[in-house]
């Protein structure tokens, strides 16, 4: 079994750690520190922590006028919450203004598990890379989780960083080193590329095994940085792999996999497959019962190889 | 044109400190309104009902009571003035220009391709715009953080966020309310132009708001009911708002929608809309 760590862990205690370094960091919560781990921040430094309660689009105000007086800014709550209900406000305050806050969010995705449908953010990733000058990151894992998170404070804009619920696979090991902007090539193949995010990373570094076996060899890369997007990597995957399959945590619509699809049409068609949720909601149930239903597995990124490799 | 000043005003006595008289701030807030009708005329669009309806308070902010330096928008200990209701940009760009902050020239510009002027103020545009608005029901929580920094960076400066009262009807507004409480930010005032109309009628029969102080004061603030075109009533009333402490202060201003134009007093028409030529002519002569 592959070690798994916290994505909101790792969060957590990487806050503590810019705080300790820069006094000019502050960190704003609505009302789920306990859970976004911005508690940790909370206990080390109380005079720079806010608890906004209940109050998302209060929150991201607050955040773009501390940011507008030259705070860094840190604000988190669970994705969903942090995205469709703030949508306006991170519009008009933080993406019109341009100002130095990030939204770094926990329990993305369907992984969210038994609170169900209401608690799945699966349109965030179409939500945020909507807004101009928005970067918006998806680490494979909590050591590149810690690294993100760093790079944002001392990148200047706004940013959304998507967290996890559950621990996940580690894929990266300690002193990995996170470019912002830049895919990264964890197996290198000639048959098809599978880029990945989140939760799925792990799932398609599983299947290029099985299809290893296949004689399928496949190049698998995670893409951290989702906007803005590493399009050099995915014109030279459709030119030296010749098809690519996108696998993310997300409705079919706006994520990742659109993102991909537009370049590749625009420059250097070749066949895709796309693993996500499709159009609609998931339900209540584990996570890895969720993936499963939803086809968010390794055998499911496998089959979406299978059929984009047929079509060369 | 009037001085603005680097120096705070005696704290002790907003009313009877040194700086323009209320005679001079009432001509400065005649020219407020003369540049509001001249810049919508000449885009043919715009708002001017709740720009005239703020002209007075907005003249004795820029022109008697805030610390502000034109040279220098970015000055750290500036105070700051918080524009929620967004679509009011006539005033405060006529404020700006009358500060100095750009030339007069540009007001004609407003709305126009190009211009920095644009129809709702944008921060990253406009010399001295703290805030991007147009969406009604963020400034507040803005001029929150803003406030909160001061505290932070122990600075001194006052954040003044200026609302309408059908944006008192945005939610968001009591989110803010209730933080600002919660956070006691006594180095905080919202003034709401409570001009009694918003866009397509009277507040009170689209969504009443009354009692308005009640509301404020169960969220924790200290509120003043103020005459919103009596200077001296303003003026006590920032004086109070800055004397209050341990709890941040609303001003509740009580104006009229379109104020200094007979025909557009009280008339939901120029809540959006340009004053033709014409009437534009006629406004003119009324405020000569
Ligand atoms: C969120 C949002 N909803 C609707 C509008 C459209 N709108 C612009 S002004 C206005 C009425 C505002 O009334 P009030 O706050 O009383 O402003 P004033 O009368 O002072 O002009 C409306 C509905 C908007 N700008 N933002």
């Amino acid at each position: 079994m592959t070690a798994e760590a916290s994505t909101r862990e790792a969060y957590g205690n990487a806050l503590v750690e810019l705080g300790k370094r820069d006094p000019n960091i502050v960190v704003l919560d609505a009302d789920l520190s306990p859970s976004t781990m911005t508690r940790f921040f909370a206990e080390a430094f109380p005079d720079r922590f806010f608890d906004c309660g209940l109050e998302e689009q209060n929150m991201i105000g607050i955040a773009a006028g501390l940011a507008a007086s030259g705070k860094t800014v840190f604000a988190s709550s669970f994705a969903i919450f942090a995205s469709c209900r703030c949508f306006d406000q991170l519009r008009m305050c933080l993406s019109q203004m341009e100002l130095n806050a990030k939204v770094v969010a926990s329990h993305s995705g369907i992984t969210v598990g038994e609170d169900g449908g209401s608690h799945h953010a699966v349109e965030d990733l179409a939500l945020y890379c909507s807004l101009p000058g928005f970067t918006v990151v998806v680490p494979s894992d909590a050591v590149e989780t810690a690294e993100a998170v760093k790079v944002a404070a001392s990148t200047p804009g706004p940013f959304y960083v998507r967290l996890s619920r559950p621990r996940t696979p580690l894929v990266h090991s300690e002193g990995y080193h996170f470019t912002l902007g830049k895919a990264v090539v964890l197996r290198p193949g000639k048959d098809v590329t599978i880029i990945a995010i989140g939760v799925m990373v792990a799932k398609a570094l599983e299947a290029a095994k099985v299809l290893a076996k296949e004689k399928i060899d496949c190049q698998v890369a995670s893409m951290p940085t989702v906007k803005p997007l590493d399009e050099g990597f995915v014109l030279q995957a459709a030119s030296d792999t010749g098809s690519i399959v996108v696998a993310e945590e997300h409705l079919a619509h706006g994520g990742l996999g659109s993102r991909v699809a537009q370049v590749v049409a625009r420059e250097k068609p070749v066949p895709m497959c796309f693993v996500n949720l499709g159009d609609r909601y998931a339900l209540s149930g584990k996570p890895e019962e969720l993936l499963q239903t939803c086809g968010l597995t390794a055998d499911g990124v496998a089959a979406a190889v299978r059929a984009a490799v047929q079509r060369k | 044109m009037l001085n603005h000043s680097r120096v705070p005003p005696d704290s002790a006595s907003v009313a009877t400190a040194s700086g323009p008289s209320v005679p001079a701030l009432r001509e400065m807030a005649r020219r407020l309104r003369r540049h509001v009708i001249t810049m919508t005329a000449a885009a043919g669009s715009g708002h001017p009902g709740g720009s005239l309806s703020a002209a007075d308070i907005v003249a004795i902010l820029y022109f008697k009571v805030m610390r502000h330096d034109p040279a220098n928008p970015q000055w750290e200990d500036r105070d700051r003035f918080i524009l929620s209701k967004g679509h009011s940009a006539p005033v405060l760009y006529a404020a700006l220009a009358e500060s100095g902050y750009f030339s007069m020239e540009q007001l004609s510009t407003l709305r126009k391709p190009g211009s920095c002027l644009q129809g709702h103020t944008d921060r990253n545009l406009t010399p001295g715009v703290e805030m991007t608005a147009g969406s009604l029901g963020m400034g507040l929580s803005f001029g929150i953080g803003v406030a909160l920094a001061a505290r932070l960076d122990h600075r001194g400066y006052r954040t003044y966020v200026l609302l309408g009262d059908g944006e008192c009807q945005e939610g968001q507004t009591w989110e803010a309310a209730l933080s600002a409480a919660q956070f006691k930010l006594d180095n905080l005032t919202a003034i709401v132009d409570y001009n009694e109309m918003q866009l397509s009628g009277w507040t009170r029969e689209i969504m009443n708001l009354d009692p308005l102080d009640k509301k404020w004061q169960a969220f924790g603030w200290h509120t003043i009911d103020t005459d919103g075109h009596d200077y001296d009533q303003i003026l006590a009333a920032l004086q109070e708002a800055r004397s209050t402490r341990g709890k941040p202060t609303a001003i509740i201003a009580h104006t009229v929608k379109g104020k200094g134009v007979s025909f557009m007093e009280n008339n939901v028409r120029f809540h959006g809309k340009a004053p033709t030529p014409e009437e534009a002519e006629r406004a003119l002569r009324e405020l000569s």
